[in-house]
């Protein structure tokens, strides 16, 4: 596949050497990001990346960007809190499988029913790569580990079924081989009004030896005109089917209010947190109602 | 009866979902706009219907802060209440209630019952609903309230109400004020509070109205939180004026996301709070670790109440003051208030965000199920001389989160206001907050973060000596029980003994050693088994206290309890 690199004001000399392993899929996905935010115009001054623990959450520390490098699976939290703060940021949050399905579970669930308008990109490669080699929520059954010696007997999480039977915004899967796709899904996911969910299958040359880039290219498959993303049961169909992992936009539901559309504190005014000041005068007359 | 005649102890005591607390809100206002000075604090069993609440309401010429044993007029309104409160009714107590509520141990002996049939005045007024107004009447009847008062309130409460509403609540106030003139005719000795007009002007206000208008008045604009005993009041408070104060405010899914999303959001420029109780305070403590490691300014509202585990989730203790000391993996500066009274909660929470946006740490309140539920009196808050500080800068395009300062603290920038970048990281960082792992760097800012605690110091509230300037014996505090050890220390009245009660119990003013080494007998009060700020006060100073005052029943001091255990001890 040939590598489009796309030099923009998101590149720069990192000022360590990276921390990725030679021929990881995470270079390939941040290429794609920064070609998808070149191309869209973005300004750096407004695009704030949010991550939380893993290799793949290191991806905001290579790009030349405000970024919040968090914990362990709270990236979701943070990303709604800086966005419900300035709605004028964009704000993307990204990181790996264990760190958005695993650690974070609970945060994915509740932040595609509040529906920030954020970006969450999901680099899933089945396993944990920085602990080790550890199973992931999205490895597969049977995939054996130095902690799942007989081979996990949990269910893969399905990340898409959860996202669309939540009725997401938008639900896309990328794949980190195909970088110009994923370079556009994600330009599709920014763009929308809402929480939009990208999930990038991704190999794991070194951990992951089951689901290698030549197994993920035997296993996927574009969607085509036929799969209408307003469908929301043809979405959940795709998105459940085994051994097959259909690319491109599962689901849309563009229509819907977003998080911040509901927050009172900007009904009246549409300034951001900081540019705003107490009135004195409003609590002294608040104050003063408690005369009973 | 009513020993002291210038302050009467009332205490209603029901089920739970009987209106006990609107009945509460609804006296106090009567009270009030009467011209007296007014307390009340409210306990209730963790369930939503049926057993034995209570709310206790002081009424007095003077300013009262505090809660009391004693009891002078008792209204049992279900048949639990009379057995639950036995060792609170005495001689002296006048139960004014329907015969059935009351147990039959008090009707015989020297037990002073007025019967009234609430029953058969509520049904006559239109149906038990309007009991409250019935009850409402019955006390303006009693203390000699003007009936317009009562109106006033009850139109104002039932303002969105249908007329005929309005004309029953004045109807049943009226038959419940005609009882009054004959209970006080028939059964009561007279007396006359005192009344002043001073009063009117006060503010009446609880815990949770303190915190929040401190909050607002520090510019809080973020507020997400889950819901938890007792501090979900502050949450309500919130979501009430959201609207009108601009504030952002959202229920998380759980104590994690909370912190979480405040850290977003004073991240990208608002100033946020959680609100919540130790056990959700547990769940936050990895995000107080971030709010360490990144320099985030946070403030947290800790309402505590008795643990371990779920513990008694609606009484009071004062047991987490290490927890808050002590939460979150590494080191890292944090500070710690604990307001004294309601006033000082107004005061400490607005300061709580200048000081988490000054030195760029956690600033922890710590508050209690009694402290929140408790309304008094109190004289007018001055907020203009409290101006809000604004401490953001502008970057430019060479900005550094992390540059390294003499005084610890960095020049905070925001992403979206200025030119520069702002990277901040849970990972040891350099000055630009990218990730290190050089052990100079690490050395650099370990010792960065710490040398905020100077400064932190250099601001450290003094705590509050209260009583004899030249002492004997010092009496030591903390947070809520600061009114009743100071109205303890006034009604003991004596010469030699102080109180020094502690506002700030991180780190400790410098002051701390020199004021209670001043005093031959050292005696510390805390509502917690173990005395945690007396170990505090010892890892810090190496003083000892000659004795301890703990209690740990899930209850809070009461002014006679800690005026005998002083006595015994002095």
């Amino acid at each position: 596949m040939e590598k489009k690199k796309t030099k923009s004001e998101f590149d720069f000399e990192h000022p360590t050497d990276i921390a990725w392993c030679p021929g990881c899929g995470n270079f390939n996905i941040l290429d794609a990001l920064k070609g998808a935010l070149f191309e869209l115009g973005v300004s750096r001054k407004t695009l704030v990346m949010v991550s939380g623990i893993g290799q793949a959450a290191k991806a905001p520390q290579y790009l030349n960007a405000h970024y919040f490098n968090g914990l362990h699976g709270r990236s979701l939290p943070v990303a709604t809190g800086i966005k419900a703060s300035n709605p004028e940021l964009i704000v993307i949050a990204q990181s790996g499988d264990g760190c958005m399905y695993g650690e974070g579970g609970n945060h994915f669930i509740h932040t595609i029913r509040r529906n920030p308008d954020i970006t969450n990109i999901v680099h899933n490669n089945m396993v944990y790569g920085l602990t080790k080699g550890q199973a992931s929520p999205t490895s597969m059954v049977g995939f054996t580990t130095k902690v799942q010696v007989s081979g996990v007997h949990a269910e893969a999480f399905n990340p898409l079924a959860v996202a669309i039977a939540l009725d997401a915004s938008f639900v896309a899967r990328a794949f980190a081989g195909d970088v110009e796709q994923t370079k556009e899904l994600m330009k599709q996911a920014i763009t929308l009004r809402g929480y939009a969910l990208l999930d990038v299958l991704q190999p794991c040359v070194t951990f992951n030896h089951v689901n290698t880039h030549k197994w993920f290219k035997e296993h996927i498959y574009y969607l085509d005109d036929k799969h209408d993303p307003h469908d929301r049961d043809g979405a959940f169909g795709i998105a459940t089917q085994k051994d097959r992992f259909g690319l491109g936009v599962l689901y849309t539901n563009p229509e819907k209010l977003i998080f911040e559309d509901h927050l009172e504190a900007y009904l009246d005014d549409k300034r951001p947190l900081f540019q705003r000041r107490v009135d004195v005068d409003k609590i002294a007359e608040l104050i003063i109602t408690r005369r009973a | 009866m009513f020993q002291n005649r210038n302050d009467i102890s009332i205490v209603l005591s029901g089920e739970a979902g009987q209106g006990l607390q609107t009945l509460e809100q609804l006296m106090l206002r009567v009270f009030k706009k009467a011209g007296y000075y007014v307390f009340s604090y409210s306990e209730f069993m963790s369930r939503i219907r049926g057993g034995n609440n209570s709310t206790q309401i002081r009424v007095s010429s003077h300013r009262v802060r505090s809660y009391t044993d004693r009891i002078d007029i008792f209204v049992p309104m279900n048949e639990e209440a009379t057995i639950r409160f036995h060792e609170r009714i005495t001689p002296e107590t006048v139960i004014i209630a329907e015969p059935a509520m009351v147990d039959p141990q008090y009707l015989e002996g020297n037990f002073t019952v007025l019967d009234v049939a609430f029953g058969d005045l509520g049904r006559e007024a239109g149906g038990k609903i309007y009991l409250n107004s019935v009850m409402l009447g019955l006390f303006a009847g009693i203390f000699g309230v003007d009936i317009h008062l009562v109106e006033n309130v009850l139109r104002d409460e039932f303002h969105t109400k249908e007329e005929s509403v309005v004309a029953n609540n004045f109807r049943a106030a009226d038959l419940g004020q005609t009882l009054g003139w004959q209970l006080l005719e028939n059964n009561l000795e007279h007396f006359a509070i005192e009344k002043t007009d001073d009063v009117k002007e006060e503010l009446l206000m609880n815990g949770v109205d303190a915190v929040g208008l401190g909050g607002l008045a520090g510019g809080c604009n973020f507020v997400s939180s889950y819901p938890m005993s007792p501090s979900t009041g502050v949450l309500v408070f919130f979501a009430r004026h959201a609207k009108d104060f601009g504030v952002v405010v959202e229920q998380a899914e759980d104590e994690i996301c909370a912190i979480n999303m405040c850290l977003g959001s004073w991240y990208a420029g608002g100033k946020a709070m959680v609100t919540t109780s130790g056990g959700g305070f547990a769940l936050m403590s990895e995000g107080l670790s971030l709010a360490g490691c990144t320099e985030t300014p946070i403030v947290i509202h800790i309402g505590q109440r008795p643990g371990p585990a779920t513990g008694l989730p609606t009484r009071t203790e004062q047991a987490d003051l290490e927890i808050a000391l002590y939460a979150g993996h590494g080191e890292f500066p944090r500070i710690i208030l604990a307001p004294g009274s309601i006033t000082d909660a107004f005061i400490l929470t607005k300061r709580a965000f200048d000081l988490a946006d000054t030195y760029q740490v956690p600033v922890i309140i710590l508050s209690d199920q009694y402290f929140l539920e408790t309304n008094m009196v109190l004289p007018a808050l001055e907020i203009r001389e409290l101006d809000e500080k604004h401490r953001i800068v502008k970057t430019k395009d060479d900005y550094q989160r992390y540059a390294i300062t003499r005084n610890g603290v960095s020049p905070r920038g925001i992403p979206g206001y200025g030119t520069g970048i702002v990277c901040v990281d849970s990972d040891e960082h350099d000055e630009g907050g990218y990730i290190t792992e050089d052990p100079a760097m690490r050395n650099a800012m370990v010792e960065k973060r710490l040398r905020k605690r100077k400064g932190i110091l250099k601001d450290a509230l003094p705590p509050k000596l209260i009583g004899a300037q030249e002492y004997e014996c010092i009496l030591v505090g903390w947070g809520s029980t600061f009114n009743v050890i100071s109205e303890a220390v006034e009604q003991i009245g004596r010469e030699d003994i102080a109180l020094l009660h502690f506002s700030q119990v991180y780190p400790l003013h410098g002051d701390t050693a020199g004021l209670i080494n001043k005093a031959e007998k050292k005696i510390i009060i805390e509502n917690n088994a173990t005395g945690q700020l007396a170990k505090l006060i010892k890892l810090e100073t190496g003083i000892d206290f000659d004795h301890k005052i703990l209690k740990y029943s899930g209850m809070q001091f009461s002014l006679e309890e800690v005026v005998e255990r002083v006595r015994e001890l002095v």
